[in-house]
Formats: structure tokens, C-alpha cells, sequence
């Protein structure tokens, strides 16, 4: 059997809120609710799309490795990667790498910032014997749009945020993983340069074979990567297909929700309809066990949605729904 | 009918190594009624900006120079006295992340009374009264003034301080990046609260944020801004349809939207405030520079009533 790159099974995730006190009685949120999906063992891109709060970052952080899940497993090569063994974590450890959101805070301020990449040839012995080490940087650097003399030996504040961005992908140049977990990677970056750091992700995939799981708030984003992309509200994934097709046409009311909710950059086509949104009370935030996640904002909303959240439902070219509304 | 004029202001942060230009001879219109957006990249400047209209600079920035004209009288002359009377009565600002300084500990409705009182004499009770029609006209169910912030969404703590900055019926609503923090669907809510308020109640609004399409969507006219100057004005829809500085076109290719798949970018990395380049700030990065732009700033000229643009290719 072909073995996926990651798979990711039934995965949980449970935080307690409140009840700090004691008194008010503890809280639970599943923050990530029974999510599965998988990315094959060849160059793909996948972008995970949500609200804030739908549990995308939560998600991230799980495949990472930097948070357990609370059930379900996550599986990278086939091996579970919350018992793996010193050697098979290394790799992974290797194998996965992550670009975060804000550039500011990966750097050690103290530190010049091509220690990043020093670092990283020597923890992981990239190019041994073959290669010095500034030949290595300067052509990680070159292959990110980054002159080498303008970078090395500056320190982190001395450059703008998407400098900073540019040198973590020179990073993973280095690195050639096999798979990136970039978690919000453009939502700080100027707009006029947010291009050049997607590119970038496409062209590693092109290069280097590297898949990427991108997580984002923006469809738009999504759009222009390409490849399948995931909708997840409330912790749960919600629709599935090809970015091209979820833009076109939004099967579930949320997606719909989102798609409609893009500020389209022509001053001659304004929004006409008046956008009138339910307000959610706190009891409703909190999750309910056994309705359909997006039960309370639905405008289209049925009986049965709040007895039972939907199963996912094929709707053909790779399309998939968790919506009653087509069944 | 001009509400606000700005004329050539310059706000310079001091420092051991010179002074910081942030905003470096600056100036523009805003008319009443109208939603006047002010765009640019992080770093040019558009924040200093806006509180500089208010004189919210702090040490070690100051204002170096320039007039700021708001109802035939120049906001920098005053004393200290008839400022407090024109901030929030006349002016309101909303600054960036503001939704965060709520008073955890205090009920919403209790905040905006204060708000009220402060720059006002009217009684409490009077002030009390006004909070459910405040918080309707932003959206918000009327009787959520007895929630404390933690039980509000960011979307709604957003529309409480926007009810807190239109409760007095000023003439000017000055919003920096005020959905910038928040989801879409939100965002999308909060502008429409914005434009609603324009357009009902003649509050003339300027609105910072570095994102174009929330331009097209919102505002009448608009600035752009690069490296502590703005390089452009005109029409919203001329900015979109035609624009003319370099820059302005690169920020417009650089709009990701469904019809187009490939985004351009802008070369090259915004410059630093200690040390704009000399001649145009945006030469290094100009696809067209020439020789004269390399020597020489261009001036903001006026080459269509209501059109400017600082670039020597539209030149006399």
C-alpha cells in the first residue's frame, strides 16, 4: 500500500476554559473536533481555511508535534508521530518544517540572523564534506530572491518583515523537507510582497518536491496557491475541493459566508446586499455536542442540523460536503 | 466644503542617530461627508499621521512643522483646553487594536457613559440613556450594554468602539486599521456599520488601512502614502482605474482578486526613516526611474482639479 506523507485521524483536541474560580464549573472546547484527512507521498499543496478560532493553528501545532492531541493519531510516513523514537523524531524533526505567522518573534533578537541557517547545518549535517558552510547560505539565500551580502551578519531588526519571512524559506531551502506546515505565513507581510513568499512555496514544491500544508483565513490566499483546499469551522473540516472550485462555488453556507464576505478590490462593484449577521450568544460559542457546527449562523438551518452534525457528502469531482442541505 | 486641511506636516521621532522623518511634509483635504481612506505599506507613516492630527505624538516624536486646519482653526495653536473640547466632541478617533482596551472589569454601557461624561456636561442619567440608541446604530442589540468585554466577540468589542467614537456626533470619525485583527465576515459587518454612519448621519470619516480592497469597498477619495509622503490623490475610482504614480500602480497589480490568478509584486524593500533615499523616496524601487529622480523630489502637484501625484512624469 502506497504509505501517505501524513495522515491525520480522528484527531481531538480539548482545551478547559474557565471555571477558574471553581465555582462557575469548567468549561470544555474542542478546539479541533474529530478532523481526518491525509496528504499523499508526492509534491502537493493543501491549504486549511478558517475563522479565527476554527482550530487551524491547533491543528498545525498537533501535526507539528508541539501539542498532543487529546485522541486520534497523526501519522507521517506511515509511523505515529507521538511515539516515535529518538532517531525516527530527528528525522522528523528534519522532514517537517514550519513557517509561522510572525516573522518578528522567531528570531533571537540577540543573534545575527543567519545563525538560523548556521544552525541548522550543522544540527541536521546539510551538505557534510562537499560544500563549505557560506557557499550552502549564499546560495540558500540567492535561491530566495536575497542578496547574501545585504543579510549576513545583520541582526533581526535591522530587517523588514518580509526579509525576515524570506530568510525562513532560505532556511528550508536548506533544509529540503518534505513537508511544510506554514501556518499564516503572509498575514503580516505587506500586501504588495505577500506574492513573492507564495511563489516561493510554489516554486519549493516545483523544486524540491516539498508538499505544503498552508494554513490561512483568507480564501484568496488559498486561491492563489492552489492545489485542494480544507474549510474548517468550529474544529471540524466542512467542505473539501479543489481551490479553484470552492471559489467558484461555495457549496456549504459557511464557505459561502466567506467567499461572500471578500472585499473585492473594485471601487465600481461595492457590496449591494447588507450583510446582517446573527449574533451568537456566549452560552451558543461554547460548543454543543451534537448540532451541526454552524447551526446558530446558518441561514438555511433545519431541524435535524441541530439533532446531528452532517456527514460529509460526495459531490463528484473530488468534492466533498458536510451538509444536509445536499443530501 | 473642507473639514480638515492638512498643510505640509512633518512628525520626526528623535534618536541618537538623527531624527526619524516619519511623516515628512504631508498635506491633503478632507470634505465633509466624505470617507477618506489613507493607504500604504507598514512603515510609511500612516499611523504617525492620523495621531499627529490629533497631537497624540508622544516624546520623543514631535511635530516639527506644518498646519492642521480643522473648521478654520489650526489644531496646532491650540491650547491645551480647547483641544480636550474638540477630541471626541469634534473628533473622534479610533486607533489600531483598540478593541483590546476595553476595561475588562467594567460593563460596556458603564465605558461608554464614561466616554460620554468626559468630554460633555450633561447628567449620567441623560448619558445612560443614549447608550441602547448608540449601540443600535452600530449594529449591536441594544441591551448588550450590561455585558462585560470578555462576553463580546472582537467583532463586537470593535462596534462598542465605534459606538463609544460617534456618541457625541462628531464631524470627524478618524479609524486606523480598524478591521484589521478581525475575520472577513466581521470586517465586511464593521464597514458597513462605517459607511452607514457616513451616509445617515453625515460624519465624515478618515480611514487608515494598508489593505486595498477595503479601500474600494469603503471610501470616496483617497491618499497613498510611501515613505512618510503621500504620492497620490484623487477619486477612489481613479486610484483603481488610473492610477498614475509608480507606486500606486504596483500597490493596485498587487491586489489579489478572483479574476486575477498571478499577482505582481513590487520589487525591492520599503526604506528606512532615518535615511530616505535622496531624490524620489521610491526611485530604488521604479520601474521608470531616470536621472532627475535619482536629484530631485518631486512636489505633490494638483495636475487635475482633485488630482495630485508627486512623480516627474507628470510634470508641468
Amino acid at each position: 500500500m502506497n504509505t501517505k506523507l501524513l495522515s491525520v485521524e480522528n484527531v481531538v483536541k480539548v482545551f478547559k476554559v474557565g471555571g477558574g474560580l471553581g465555582l462557575l464549573g469548567r468549561k470544555y472546547v474542542k478546539a479541533v473536533n474529530d478532523v481526518t484527512f491525509s496528504i499523499p507521498n508526492e509534491p502537493t499543496i493543501i491549504s486549511l481555511v478558517g475563522e479565527s478560532g476554527s482550530g487551524k493553528s491547533t491543528l498545525a501545532k498537533m501535526i507539528l508535534g508541539l501539542i498532543r492531541p487529546t485522541s486520534g493519531s497523526i501519522k507521517f510516513m506511515g509511523k505515529d508521530i507521538y511515539s516515535m523514537n529518538k532517531e525516527e523524531w530527528k528525522n522528523f524533526r528534519r522532514d517537517v518544517q514550519a513557517v509561522f505567522q510572525d516573522p518578528y518573534e522567531v528570531y533571537n533578537p540577540f543573534y545575527r540572523v543567519d545563525r538560523v541557517l548556521r544552525v541548522a547545518i550543522r544540527k541536521f549535517g546539510i551538505g557534510k564534506g562537499s560544500h563549505d558552510e557560506e557557499e550552502l547560505i549564499e546560495e540558500a539565500l540567492k535561491a530566495v530572491g536575497l542578496r547574501p551580502k545585504d543579510i549576513i551578519g545583520r541582526y533581526p531588526h535591522q530587517l523588514s518583515g518580509g526579509e525576515r519571512q524570506r530568510i525562513m524559506l532560505a532556511r528550508i531551502y536548506l533544509i529540503k523537507p518534505k513537508l511544510i506546515v506554514a501556518d499564516e505565513p503572509v498575514s503580516m507581510i505587506d500586501a504588495s510582497l505577500r506574492a513573492s513568499i507564495l511563489d516561493l512555496l510554489q516554486s519549493f514544491k516545483e523544486k524540491l518536491g516539498t508538499s505544503c500544508l498552508f494554513i490561512t483565513h483568507d480564501l484568496l490566499m488559498s486561491y492563489y496557491m492552489g492545489g485542494d483546499v480544507f474549510v474548517m469551522c468550529k474544529g471540524k473540516i466542512i467542505e473539501k475541493g479543489n481551490a479553484e472550485d470552492i471559489m467558484r462555488k461555495p457549496l456549504h453556507p459557511y464557505t459561502q459566508l466567506l467567499v461572500s464576505s471578500i472585499p473585492i478590490p473594485d471601487p465600481r462593484r461595492r457590496w449591494k446586499e447588507k450583510l446582517s449577521l446573527k449574533v451568537e450568544t456566549l452560552e451558543e460559542r461554547v460548543f454543543q455536542e451534537n448540532s451541526c457546527v454552524f447551526y446558530n449562523r446558518c441561514p438555511y438551518a433545519l431541524e435535524k442540523c441541530k439533532k446531528s452534525m452532517p456527514p460529509f457528502i460526495n459531490m463528484g469531482e473530488g468534492r466533498e460536503v458536510a451538509c444536509f442541505l445536499y443530501q | 466644503m473642507t473639514l480638515l486641511a492638512v498643510r505640509d506636516l512633518r512628525i520626526y521621532y528623535k534618536s541618537i542617530l538623527g531624527d526619524y522623518k516619519v511623516v515628512d511634509g504631508v498635506s491633503f483635504k478632507v470634505d465633509e461627508n466624505e470617507i477618506f481612506g489613507i493607504a500604504g505599506e507598514s512603515g510609511c507613516g500612516k499611523s504617525t499621521l492620523v495621531e499627529g492630527i490629533l497631537r497624540l505624538i508622544r516624546p520623543p516624536g514631535y511635530i516639527k512643522s506644518g498646519e492642521i486646519i480643522f473648521k478654520g482653526r489650526n489644531i496646532l495653536q491650540l491650547d491645551e483646553e480647547s483641544l480636550r473640547k474638540i477630541r471626541w466632541k469634534e473628533i473622534s478617533y479610533i486607533p489600531q487594536g483598540s478593541m483590546s482596551s476595553l476595561n475588562p472589569v467594567m460593563r460596556i454601557e458603564d465605558q461608554i457613559i464614561d466616554a460620554i461624561l468626559t468630554h460633555t456636561n450633561i447628567s449620567k442619567k441623560e448619558a445612560k440613556e443614549m447608550v441602547p440608541e448608540l449601540l443600535k446604530k452600530v449594529g449591536l442589540p441594544p441591551d448588550c450594554g450590561n455585558l462585560y468585554p470578555c462576553e463580546l466577540s472582537g467583532g463586537m468589542k470593535q462596534r462598542v468602539i465605534i459606538a463609544m467614537a460617534v456618541a457625541l456626533m462628531p464631524s470627524l470619525v478618524i479609524a486606523d486599521e480598524p478591521t484589521t485583527a478581525l475575520d472577513l465576515v466581521i470586517q465586511k459587518v464593521i464597514l458597513q456599520s462605517l459607511i452607514n454612519l457616513n451616509k445617515e448621519y453625515k460624519i465624515a470619516i478618515v480611514l487608515v488601512s494598508h489593505d486595498m480592497a477595503v479601500h474600494a469597498q469603503t471610501t470616496n477619495r483617497m491618499a497613498i502614502m510611501y515613505a512618510g509622503k503621500i504620492v497620490e490623490i484623487g477619486s477612489t475610482e481613479e486610484i483603481f482605474y488610473d492610477p498614475l504614480h509608480p507606486y500606486t500602480r504596483g500597490l493596485v497589480n498587487a491586489i489579489p482578486s478572483l479574476e486575477k490568478k498571478k499577482l505582481k509584486y513590487i520589487p525591492g524593500i520599503s526604506p528606512s526613516p532615518l535615511n530616505w533615499p535622496p531624490g524620489c523616496r521610491f526611485h530604488p524601487r521604479c520601474p521608470y526611474a531616470i536621472e532627475i529622480c535619482r536629484n530631485e523630489e518631486p512636489k505633490l502637484k494638483e495636475i487635475e482639479p482633485g488630482r495630485f501625484v508627486a512623480c516627474h512624469q507628470w510634470g508641468d
